[in-house]
């Protein structure tokens, strides 16, 4: 659990001692982790270690009964939604969408916090949300209504509506999980460029520790709560934490170009 | 790392194409449905205005109506009983019937919005039932039906209204936040007590049980210049409020949760739009009683014909609400003459079927 060496001024989203607890389940417990901009941190875990209530205590959707969470040196909990909102946005875990809007409206809702009370959106809007939904593969969605999409589209639509939104930071909730493997590919390809061109911050929970491993600049992962490790992918991803975390046994392979771990289970072939 | 697409260019500085403006249907402005919206609202007005047991020019009522603003004299040759009439009787029931249908459309609207829920009425939180229990009291035991000149009946609707709207905020409080399924939980619950105690009432004290009835089915029989000004502060603000928060009430429609990341404040916006609606549908069922199936159908109406926008169903909910239930008003008192159907059951005959026939024709998946 070493600490990362970074500035704590110029972290984009510094952490510190976060504890969640929902009643008298224990949720988070003493969290800290730092990213500075320009860099995709990857989040990992088994299913129920804290991944998502991580994101939801940084955005403001949980408080913490403890620690603190520093968005770019300002105090998240201190802030209004409208000002979290353009700091920070989120593609958050299977959200309700409502059927009858369109692909095009859904994304320009991203554009809310960038909106007086009686603005209505406008060419500068339009022009963003036109340039995410490229990005993301989804402009040809734009006059669809939202009850006709497939999951993999919702969810592509979701991440176009975030980078709509256009905040230094980004922080994903499983944004690859409906997706086919091309697109699983491309979002994190795409967010992975986003860091490098336009110095935003990101973080991706992601479940497929190897897609995981491809395309973060390192990995935090969580166990029961806690940060149990938290490096660059080859130092987190070894069999013998997998056995123990996952509690399975897992071959840790070297991916042929860029040498970052690939992970194989032991499998039954029949 | 080859699955990668390549980067689309795209120049954010370039304007978009007229042909992708058009296919998106975006800076389409809707100015002609309002136009055609607000000129059928207009006719029904004149319309109602003009029809009626003692039979009335529709030119001479144009005249009357017209030599009410300043310096035009147009109806000095018209028979006083015609003025007293068209001024006096029907202009004044017809405006109340269009300012009533108007809130609860926006209203019903408004609380279809906030609560994500497609069986959203105005009278969801117990508005409708806190206001028969009060006029229900003033009734049953006999209170005298003006006071300095206010006619309590209205009062004590109106505060019935309040109290009940109160009582469910209350209980559906936890916190500082406002969850919805207890609020119609809370609601449900709360009306069903007000229920209980006026059918108590009525049932001791049977000489009245017609008056209370005819509370409870609405009717605006009794329209005066008086109500509608008393009626309208509430309306106004509420309007003004509900209009401006079009654009917010769609992102409201994802889900609070998401509203919040999206930086709405999801509990102060749900506050104010759900109180300044239910103040007004107080003040509107205080002057009419409790009129049905306007504040659910005609939003749905809308929404059916021209999508879920907010910013374009509210105002389209406004203005088809009143010339829906002015023209409801109109049959109600001429279907059967010289007595009068309640309004209610007009709005039920008439606009059911044809929210049943928009239901049907409808895609699956665009009603909500």
């Amino acid at each position: 659990m070493s600490a990362l060496t970074v500035d704590r001024g110029t972290a984009a989203l510094d952490v510190r001692g976060l504890s969640v607890a929902y009643g008298a389940r224990v949720a988070l417990r003493d969290v800290s982790l730092s990213l500075p901009a320009g860099r995709l941190l990857g989040l990992v875990g088994p299913n129920g270690s804290g991944k998502t209530t991580l994101i939801r205590a940084v955005c403001g959707i949980v408080a913490p009964q403890a620690g603190e969470v520093r968005l770019d040196g300002a105090d998240a909990l201190r802030l209004s939604p409208r000002e979290l909102a353009l700091r920070a946005a989120v593609v958050p875990q299977n959200p309700q969408l409502p059927p009858a809007f369109t692909a095009l409206e859904l994304v320009l809702m991203g554009r809310t916090p960038h909106l007086r009370l009686l603005q209505t959106e406008g060419q500068a809007d339009l022009r963003a949300a036109r340039q995410a939904m490229l990005a993301t593969d989804t402009w040809e969605l734009a006059e669809r209504p939202l009850g006709e999409l497939s999951g993999g589209e919702r969810q592509r639509l979701l991440v176009a509506r975030a980078l709509a939104q256009e905040t230094p930071l980004l922080l994903l909730d499983e944004p690859t999980a409906h997706l086919d493997v091309g697109h699983q590919a491309a979002t994190l390809g795409l967010m992975a460029r986003l860091c490098r061109s336009e110095g935003k911050a990101v973080l991706a929970a992601v479940h497929d520790l190897t897609l995981a491993a491809q395309f973060c600049y390192r990995l935090v992962m969580l166990h029961q709560g806690r940060v149990v490790a938290e490096g660059s992918p080859g130092e987190v991803l070894t069999t013998e934490r997998l056995r123990r975390v996952y509690g399975t046994s897992l071959h840790v392979l070297s991916h042929p170009v860029t040498g970052r771990p690939v992970l194989a289970p032991d499998g039954d072939a029949q | 790392m080859n699955v990668l697409r390549p980067a689309p260019a795209v120049d954010a500085a370039e304007p978009l194409p007229a042909s992708e403006r058009a296919l998106t249907g975006f800076g389409r402005s809707p100015w002609r449905r309002y136009l055609m919206a607000t000129a059928a609202l207009l006719g029904a007005i004149v319309l109602a205005t003009a029809v009626g047991p003692a039979s009335i020019p529709l030119e001479a009522t144009a005249r009357i109506v017209l030599s009410r603003l300043p310096g035009v004299e147009l109806a000095d040759s018209l028979p006083a009983l015609w003025r007293d009439i068209i001024w006096e009787v029907r202009l004044p029931r017809v405006l109340l019937a269009g300012l009533t249908g108007a809130v609860l459309a926006m209203a019903g609207a408004t609380y279809q919005g906030v609560f994500r829920n497609p069986l959203a009425d105005p009278y969801l939180i117990g508005v409708a039932t806190g206001a028969a229990l009060g006029a229900t009291i003033v009734i049953v035991t006999d209170t005298p039906h003006s006071w300095h000149g206010l006619s309590v009946l209205p009062m004590a609707a109106f505060a019935g209204a309040i109290a009940s709207v109160v009582v469910v905020y209350g209980v559906a409080r936890v916190g500082t936040t406002l969850p919805t399924t207890t609020l119609i939980l809370a609601g449900v619950a709360v009306a069903s007590l007000s229920t209980a105690i006026t059918t108590f009432l009525m049932l001791r004290s049977t000489t009245h049980t017609l008056s209370v009835f005819s509370v409870i089915l609405g009717s605006f029989n009794t329209a005066t210049w008086g109500e509608f000004v008393w009626a309208l502060p509430y309306a106004l603000p509420a309007a003004v409020v509900i209009l401006a928060h079009g654009r917010v009430l769609n992102v409201l429609s994802l889900d609070e949760e998401q509203a919040r990341l999206l930086g709405v404040d999801p509990e102060k916006t749900k506050l104010l739009l759900l109180g300044v609606a239910s103040l007004a549908t107080a003040a509107a069922v205080a002057v009419a009683g409790t009129i049905g199936f306007v504040g659910l159908i005609v939003p749905h109406a809308v929404r059916l014909l021209w999508g879920p926008d907010n910013r374009q169903l509210l105002p389209m909910s406004i203005l088809f609400g009143a010339t829906f239930l002015i023209l409801a008003d109109l049959v109600a008192r001429t279907v059967d003459q010289p007595s009068e159907v309640p309004v209610g059951i007009i709005t039920a005959v008439c606009g059911v079927p044809f929210f049943l026939y928009l239901l049907r024709r409808a895609r699956v998946g665009s009603f909500w």
